[in-house]
């Protein structure tokens, strides 16, 4: 188990544990987090997990592969620090990862 | 007012192979999809993206299997309603009563859902910025290039749509394009191409912008694009074109007294119908316990679905189980003459 801190646009901040092996994505899924919508379930073809990932951990995550960033210029007000929660796979290197939810994803 | 056995909403891979199943035994079926092509995701987002767990298949596009679908299903001559969306369905006389965007009318005793995540509809700029002047000045795709003639275009997006469109247009307009990051993602030929349209001076480029704001009331005047790093920039504009890409919306499909659960279906395992008698849902639009979003368990649920719409099609007649290899009368469903 990860701790992974997930904040939603209104602030409201929520930390779970999510299992290692998981993606960010299907921790929020399972954990009814709102404002990841996922609707491709998880195949890096819709552009709907967009979350924002604070400046200090974007650089320790792995790097995004090919596909990621094509996708990402379709999602909704895509920042430098965008990524897709379902290519953000959880293990014990993202210990107290934060990620912002952004307003909404279509 | 078409009358039919079955109405399958959705044209990609479970949708294709349900209409296969109903042939088999012997019912019609109309199929409508809101995409202008035949092969739903498979065909829109990964075309190109071999597949690698359709059984006995080992390796396979997602054109490549939409075209073998297609072929399948081929000595049936089903139609095909594309660039429709169903806009409404209604009960009348035990029968659905099925209406399209294009006012197609079709009457059936059962309709299967095949319809993925919902209908592709162009991503739109946040609405904050462009709801006013949608449709007017700002577009999300070209029906008659000729209004944009000397204007001044403003193009987003860094894929093939945006990048083709900026090199048509720069020949009698005044375009500039906006990216979000410096590389594009468009066939390279044209990315150089613009790239050398832009030394020439044909057209201008901004990339790391995106859009900030719109100015104008019943049309454009201008519009502020915004660095990545906060710097503002000012453009003239007449029209605002973007282009990113297709989102999947459920779309009306949430109006039909349907259970909906987190954006899907749940039905029954044993012939996939939804808590209305002679709706099916079938493919990543249905749920049940164990569901897999796979184009296998699709397959599945197509032919168990085609089987549940036979007692409402034929109520007066019995469903007889028939292997392709033996059986005459399917045989003759499919052309195949001995």
């Amino acid at each position: 188990m990860t701790k992974i801190t997930y904040i939603e646009h209104n602030k409201k901040s929520q930390t779970i544990d999510v299992a290692n092996g998981l993606s960010v994505m299907e921790g929020a899924i399972q954990n009814n987090i709102p404002g990841i919508d996922a609707e491709c379930g998880g195949s890096m073809a819709c552009a709907t997990c967009q979350v924002y990932v604070k400046e200090e951990w974007f650089n320790k995550l792995p790097q995004k592969e090919e596909g990621e960033e094509d996708m990402l210029d379709m999602a909704f007000e895509p920042k430098k620090n965008s990524r897709l929660s379902c290519q953000l796979i959880v293990s014990n290197q993202l210990e107290g990862l934060v990620v912002n939810i952004p307003e909404k994803q279509v | 007012m078409i009358i039919t056995d079955v109405v399958i909403i959705g044209a990609g891979p479970t949708g294709l192979f349900c209409a296969h199943q109903l042939g088999m035994i012997g019912l019609k079926c109309e199929i409508i999809d809101n995409l202008d092509k035949i092969g739903g995701q498979c065909i829109e987002l990964y075309p190109d993206k071999p597949i690698y767990d359709i059984p006995a298949i080992p390796k396979c596009t997602g054109e490549k299997l939409t075209n073998n679908l297609i072929n399948q299903i081929k000595p049936f001559n089903f139609k095909f309603h594309l660039s429709e969306r169903v806009e409404e369905i209604r009960k009348e006389n035990k029968k659905w009563f099925v209406k399209t965007s294009k006012n197609t009318e079709i009457i059936a005793p059962n309709i299967v859902i095949a319809g993925g995540v919902g209908s592709f509809e162009p991503r739109k700029f946040s609405a904050k910025v462009s709801e006013k002047l949608e449709g007017k000045s700002i577009l999300y795709s070209v029906k008659d290039k000729s209004i944009f003639k000397e204007k001044s275009v403003v193009i987003f997006g860094g894929g093939d749509s945006a990048i083709d469109w900026a090199i048509e247009l720069s020949k009698s307009s005044n375009v500039t394009i906006v990216h979000r990051r410096d590389e594009f993602r468009g066939a390279q030929s044209n990315v150089d191409k613009i790239k050398e349209l832009k030394k020439n001076k044909q057209l201008e480029i901004f990339t790391q912008y995106q859009l900030a704001s719109v100015k104008g009331v019943d049309k454009i005047e201008s519009i502020e694009i915004k660095h990545e790093d906060g710097e503002i920039k000012f453009l003239k504009a007449d029209y605002v074109l973007g282009f990113f890409g297709l989102i999947m919306q459920l779309g009306p499909i949430i109006n039909w007294g349907l259970n909906i659960d987190k954006k899907t279906i749940p039905v029954n395992t044993e012939n996939f119908e939804t808590n209305q008698k002679g709706i099916f849902a079938i493919g990543d639009i249905c749920s049940y316990p164990g569901k897999l979003k796979l184009i296998l368990s699709g397959f599945h649920e197509g032919a168990l679905a085609a089987r549940g719409c036979f007692k409402y099609a034929r109520p007066d007649e019995k469903l007889r189980f028939e292997f392709s290899t033996t059986s005459k009368a399917v045989k003759n469903r499919l052309g195949i003459k001995e």
